[in-house]
């Protein structure tokens, strides 16, 4: 069952710069949020408080309508499935056992045969690619195996930090598609940092624009397109739009 | 002092495993343990002493070439040896710092009452009556040097010393009765000072690199080189007259050694010493056939056992030298690769966790590292000498200055191999739930595995040389044909424990080489064995 998510009124700096400032954010369960926004805006640091990378120092953090404190942070992760820009699976084991990690952690009953229906979910043959290491998996490959990892033990959130970042267009825009079809199907909730604002209409259902720790404008794309609350927003919007535009002549 | 409980422990471990047990005190069949000073004239006489006791129904162990007069002196205070041969002039000076009235040190028979007597006083040590010759420092100049700068005396030599470079042995340059005392009484202030081994001073000033050295009286190269050994004209130098130092403890155990080696006392005179010496340091003679020989001549040993396996140096091939010395050669690698293995396995079981604990705190992790490092750069031969107070000497010393060694290319590897593992894998193993620990075995530990192995392996490398410094206190192990050879200035001595320690080095940089590979992370393995090969 998916677990909704909430940020309540949330601070934290490092140091002296501000990487968060009064967020307040809500996502329901079962819906795709994205955090859209350039580098130093705090999209990332938002994403890490989920689970505990980051502890904000004032506000509150909610999982499962839960304060996060509530629980040890080892535990909490379990429960949350999490892909990096860099994968970061471990180079030292196969495919099948980095995909069986958490099932594993979370002691379930056949990790193996829990990693291998999430390698057929992600579309990767088990036979194929279950015994590979991940360096002899092509880059979009390895997202995908990240992509597993982050299902294998059924959470009820994933967050996903940058997932496709990496990647080349072809491989982004297959990958991109394969976590829209799955994220419906097992109607999970979804997290997503992403500094593409097209990628985040593609895979979100509601937009946060965020920029300098603070949340400039939250709502669908239509409302972001048909009403930009700020000039930042309205910028945004217009140089993905210039991209667009530029494909098409 | 008291030594740490490790120490002790390891110390037993090897003594038990080499069957050396100097403080196995009151058995009656223990052997006699003879020592010697790193210089040809002191193996010889360790040799004789042996043999003297041997041909009584002794047993001996032979520990020549301990360090220098600190290490050897230190070994003796220590019980590690029972007996090795020492001169008066040097007990005076660099081991008591005693000074006496220029009257009394004009007469050798009252300079070594005043040291037998104060010896027994404070070390518990015991001087046997003189062997009969003195062997005093001789500060020689080739003819030509000495015509050029019109030298004869040590006077001459001051006032000249401005435009020479002299050459001096590193125990001669420290001691009181040596530099330091001639640049007091004489002035002598050379141009330049260059520390030499032994072995090399007399070609170093046939040569004409250095003007001047430092000789003894006996020695049998003085005349091969036609040098001029200048006269002492303000009696600066003690006498030295050579005696057999013995343990208090010898002569309650074993009160026939003590009359045995007496036998010697009177014996020698200074034109048979520089004979000796000559058979040995010039001519190449084996040092066990001079002293039998002499022995002989003495009426101490009866002929009937020739020693006759030595074959005389130069007239067989290298490869021949080294089979006649097999046994022993095949002993001294083993207690080499024992010193070396005991201090590298102690090392790792310290320098492991040490980084690992330093990788949690990095602030303390270059500070801890550095002075790691710091130890790398003292000398290793000076490591050994700042133990003998603490430890003093054999293969406790020798262990924990190797173990020092070791530790900072262990701790180094350990450290960053695990600060710098995939730091992606870790940041995505701690943010799907994984404990710290968790991380450390199944991520960090695996990925770091060949950083630190190759740290294990510098080390290993290391100390399989640094151990050959060991003989100079007295743990043994291949260094002791290289320290003997330095000492007797033969080369071929020198190779047959250079040679095997280098080779064992190769041989355990191989070994170790497997298990990096054996220990490389899967991933690693599988791609080594197809494209990469290891270079090291």
């Amino acid at each position: 069952m998916p677990t909704p998510l909430a940020a309540r009124k949330v601070s934290h700096h490092f140091g002296s710069v501000v990487a968060l400032d009064d967020v307040s954010i809500d996502v329901p369960a079962g819906r795709s949020v994205a955090l859209v926004g350039e580098s130093g805006s705090g999209k990332t640091t938002l994403l890490r408080c989920f689970n505990r990378l980051v502890e904000p120092q004032r506000g509150e953090i909610l999982v499962g309508d839960k304060d996060v404190r509530t629980q040890p942070a080892v535990l909490l992760r379990r429960g949350i499935g999490y892909v990096q820009q860099h994968g970061g699976l471990l180079p030292h084991w196969r495919v099948l056992r980095n995909v069986a990690l958490v099932p594993m952690l979370q002691e379930m009953p056949d990790p193996t045969d829990a990693a291998l229906q999430a390698l057929e979910l992600v579309g990767l043959s088990p036979s194929g690619f279950a015994h590979r290491f991940p360096h002899e998996l092509s880059g979009g490959q390895r997202q995908r195996v990240a992509l597993a990892r982050s299902i294998a033990a059924k959470p009820g959130v994933i967050l996903l930090d940058e997932p496709f970042g990496a990647l080349d267009a072809i491989s982004r825009a297959d990958l991109q598609e394969s976590f829209d079809a799955m994220r419906r199907d097992l109607s999970v909730t979804t997290l997503l940092v992403t500094h593409d604002l097209a990628e985040a209409g593609r895979l979100a259902d509601e937009i946060v624009v965020m920029r300098a720790g603070r949340v400039e404008q939250n709502g669908t794309m239509r409302t972001l397109i048909s009403a930009p609350a700020t000039e930042y927003v309205a910028r945004l919007i217009e140089r993905a739009r210039a991209g667009l535009e530029a494909l098409s002549l | 002092m008291k030594r740490s409980r490790l120490f002790v422990v390891l110390n037993l471990v090897v003594a038990v495993s080499l069957g050396a047990q100097p403080d196995a005190a009151r058995q009656d069949d223990r052997p006699v343990v003879v020592a010697s000073k790193p210089f040809g004239e002191s193996y010889l006489l360790c040799e004789m002493f042996a043999q003297l006791l041997e041909s009584r129904g002794m047993t001996v162990e032979r520990r020549p070439g301990l360090g220098a007069t600190e290490i050897a002196f230190g070994a003796l205070r220590t019980g590690a040896i029972d007996v090795y041969p020492e001169y008066t002039g040097t007990g005076l000076i660099a081991i008591l710092h005693d000074s006496l009235p220029d009257s009394v040190l004009a007469d050798p028979r009252a300079v070594f009452a005043h040291v037998a007597k104060r010896f027994a006083e404070e070390f518990q040590v015991r001087w046997l009556p003189p062997l009969g010759f003195q062997n005093t420092y001789a500060i020689a100049v080739t003819r030509t040097t000495a015509n050029k700068y019109r030298l004869r005396t040590l006077s001459d030599l001051a006032r000249e010393s401005p435009h020479l470079t002299a050459g001096f042995t590193a125990d001669f340059i420290g001691r009181n009765d040596g530099l330091v005392g001639l640049s007091r009484v004489y002035g002598l202030h050379p141009r330049a000072v260059r520390p030499l081994a032994p072995a090399v001073k007399y070609q170093a000033l046939a040569s004409g690199a250095v003007d001047v050295i430092d000789g003894y009286s006996t020695d049998g190269l003085l005349a091969r080189y036609d040098l001029v050994t200048l006269v002492d004209d303000r009696h600066f130098f003690p006498p030295y007259e050579a005696a057999a130092l013995v343990t208090e403890r010898l002569q309650s155990q074993i009160p026939a050694a003590i009359a045995t080696l007496s036998l010697l006392s009177g014996r020698l005179d200074e034109n048979t010493m520089r004979r000796l010496n000559r058979r040995v340091e010039v001519d190449r003679e084996d040092v066990r056939t001079v002293a039998a020989d002499e022995l002989k001549i003495l009426g101490l040993v009866g002929g009937a056992q020739v020693v006759a396996t030595t074959s005389r140096p130069g007239r067989s091939g290298f490869g021949r030298y080294l089979w006649d010395r097999r046994a022993n050669l095949a002993a001294l690698t083993l207690r080499h690769l024992l010193l070396v293995g005991l201090a590298l396995l102690a090392a790792v079981l310290v320098a492991v966790p040490l980084g690992l604990f330093l990788e949690r705190t990095r602030r303390l992790a270059e500070p801890t590292i550095g002075a790691l490092g710091v130890l790398q750069t003292i000398p290793s031969i000076a490591l050994l000498a700042f133990m003998i107070p603490f430890l003093g000497v054999g293969v406790t010393p020798a262990l924990v200055a190797l173990w020092l060694y070791a530790l900072y290319p262990i701790a180094r590897g350990t450290y960053t191999g695990v600060r710098d593992a995939d730091p992606d894998a870790v940041a995505a193993a701690e943010a799907l739930g994984t404990t710290p620990v968790q991380r450390l075995l199944w991520v960090r530990l695996p990925l770091a595995a060949p950083v630190i192995m190759a740290g294990v392996r510098t080390a290993a490398v290391i100390t399989v040389g640094a151990a050959t410094l060991a003989a100079f206190i007295g743990a043994g192990g291949l260094g002791e044909p290289i320290v003997a050879g330095l000492a007797l200035a033969d080369t071929r001595m020198i190779l047959s424990g250079a040679l095997p320690a280098a080779a064992l080095a190769l041989a355990v940089d191989g070994v170790l080489a497997l298990v990096e590979r054996m220990v490389a992370p899967a991933h690693r393995r599988r791609a080594s064995s197809v494209q990469e090969r290891p270079t090291g």
